[in-house]
């Protein structure tokens, strides 16, 4: 009776576990898995396609360099485009056209006024987001390409 | 049998049991190659960078398809306020997903803690993830092996397999595990496999405007975050515990854990 339990769950067994298991160069304790998982993970696709100020915005200015270009070197240029404009997938084909985050939250993420001296949140100017002009949004006066309040 | 003889014997059985094992491990070719892998990833983090913007949050979400208002997230900031009167206050709301956008901490249930801004001694943040440790508790703990620790060092669930039991969440003693909402398994930080095997960054990496995440191949000794974690003084996350941590943090406090 319990041979054939044990041979049962062992004929299953031989069925039910794909063939791929087995374990990677870590051995059994940290990796005994499915080996084709992995590439289900590398063919995940991919949404965000910008590469950010350090590539100089690869993906975003193979169309849009002067875009790119008028963006303020050292301001809000270290920000990827992505970031506010949203994740290109197969932009420009799907979608047409991006949504772009214009709302006062967005800003409000670095330009809360925090008073951390110690962090790298002193660099950055900060309004009470409860005072400063409630009513509007940031974009209204502000233009997040070119921040400069000299510019405004 | 004479207590003797039973002794001589079983001395004689245990040596030879063990003699053939350990010569097979030393010449293991496998463990060789290991040592000599050509890509291993790991994850250098600038708590001095940080600002709390938590666009890092928001890139990886968007990302990997984790639901927005779900309160789960692979990745997090948290935010440390220390005050003049020896106080420490920790919150991450959220996950930080909007940023830090209230002065006040979120102690949870509703509650808020009002802080003078003349009595904040020191504040920083301090993004974590999952650390894609050398030897990691929560793969040892899986009953399934639905996760396992991949070659080039990334740690992965597989989806299909896991059967949702929960045990490796309880295993990840920095809390970098969770449950996901809808497909009910066990989800985590994934170095974004399907990105990195490309060649591109992280989505976080991307997402951060201030360079406080950087990733690299900690066997490439040329690249140049490898130089800093081995130049630099680094930290890592519950040392104690044995796990050998890949994110490696520069400007680590005693409280951060």
């Amino acid at each position: 009776m319990v041979i054939g339990i044990v041979l049962a769950i062992l004929v299953f067994r031989l069925f039910y576990v794909p063939n791929d298991f087995e374990s990677g160069e870590r051995g059994f304790m940290y990796s005994y898995y499915r080996q084709s998982n992995e590439l289900e993970w590398e063919n995940q696709p991919i949404k965000y396609l910008d590469t950010g100020k350090q590539h100089m915005h690869e993906f975003c200015i193979e169309c849009h360099s002067h875009e790119v270009e008028i963006r303020t070197e050292d301001l809000h240029g270290v920000i990827a485009c992505e970031n506010c404009h949203g994740p290109a997938l197969d932009h420009p084909i799907h979608p047409e056209k991006l949504e772009i985050d214009r709302s006062r939250e967005v800003c409000l993420r670095c330009h809360t006024l925090l008073t951390y001296t110690t962090s790298e949140r002193k660099r950055i100017p900060g309004i009470d987001p409860k005072e400063h002009m409630t009513e509007y949004e940031c974009v209204e006066c502000h233009n997040p390409h070119n921040p400069r309040l000299e510019d405004m | 049998m004479k207590r003797r003889d039973f002794l001589k014997k079983s001395i004689l059985v245990i040596a030879g049991a063990s003699v053939p094992l350990s010569a097979l491990q030393m010449v293991d070719p496998k463990k060789v190659l290991a040592e000599n892998l050509d890509i291993h990833w790991a994850f250098l983090i600038d708590t001095f960078k940080c600002v709390g913007c938590g666009f890092c949050v928001k890139a990886c979400k968007t990302e990997n398809n984790i639901p927005f208002e779900a309160n789960v997230t692979r990745t997090w900031v948290e935010r440390y306020v220390y005050t003049k009167d020896d106080r420490r206050y920790i919150d991450s709301p959220k996950g930080a997903l909007y940023g830090y956008t209230d002065p006040r901490i979120d102690m949870g249930m509703g509650e808020y803690k009002e802080i003078d801004p003349d009595n904040v001694g020191k504040a920083f943040f301090v993004p974590k993830l999952c650390n894609h440790c050398i030897t990691p508790p929560c793969t040892q703990v899986c009953p399934v092996g639905a996760t396992y620790k991949a070659d080039n060092g990334v740690v992965l669930v597989d989806r299909s397999w896991c059967i949702g039991c929960g045990y490796c969440i309880m295993a990840c003693p920095y809390g970098a595990r969770f449950f996901h909402p809808t497909l009910h398994v066990a989800d985590k930080c994934t170095f974004c496999y399907h990105r990195i095997t490309k060649g591109m960054d992280t989505a976080c990496v991307n997402a951060c405007p201030f360079g406080a995440r950087k990733m690299c191949n900690i066997r490439d000794i040329d690249d140049p975050i490898t130089k800093i974690i081995m130049n630099q003084r680094v930290g890592v996350l519950k040392d104690e515990f044995g796990t050998k941590p890949q994110a490696f943090y520069i400007g680590l406090a005693q409280e951060v854990r």
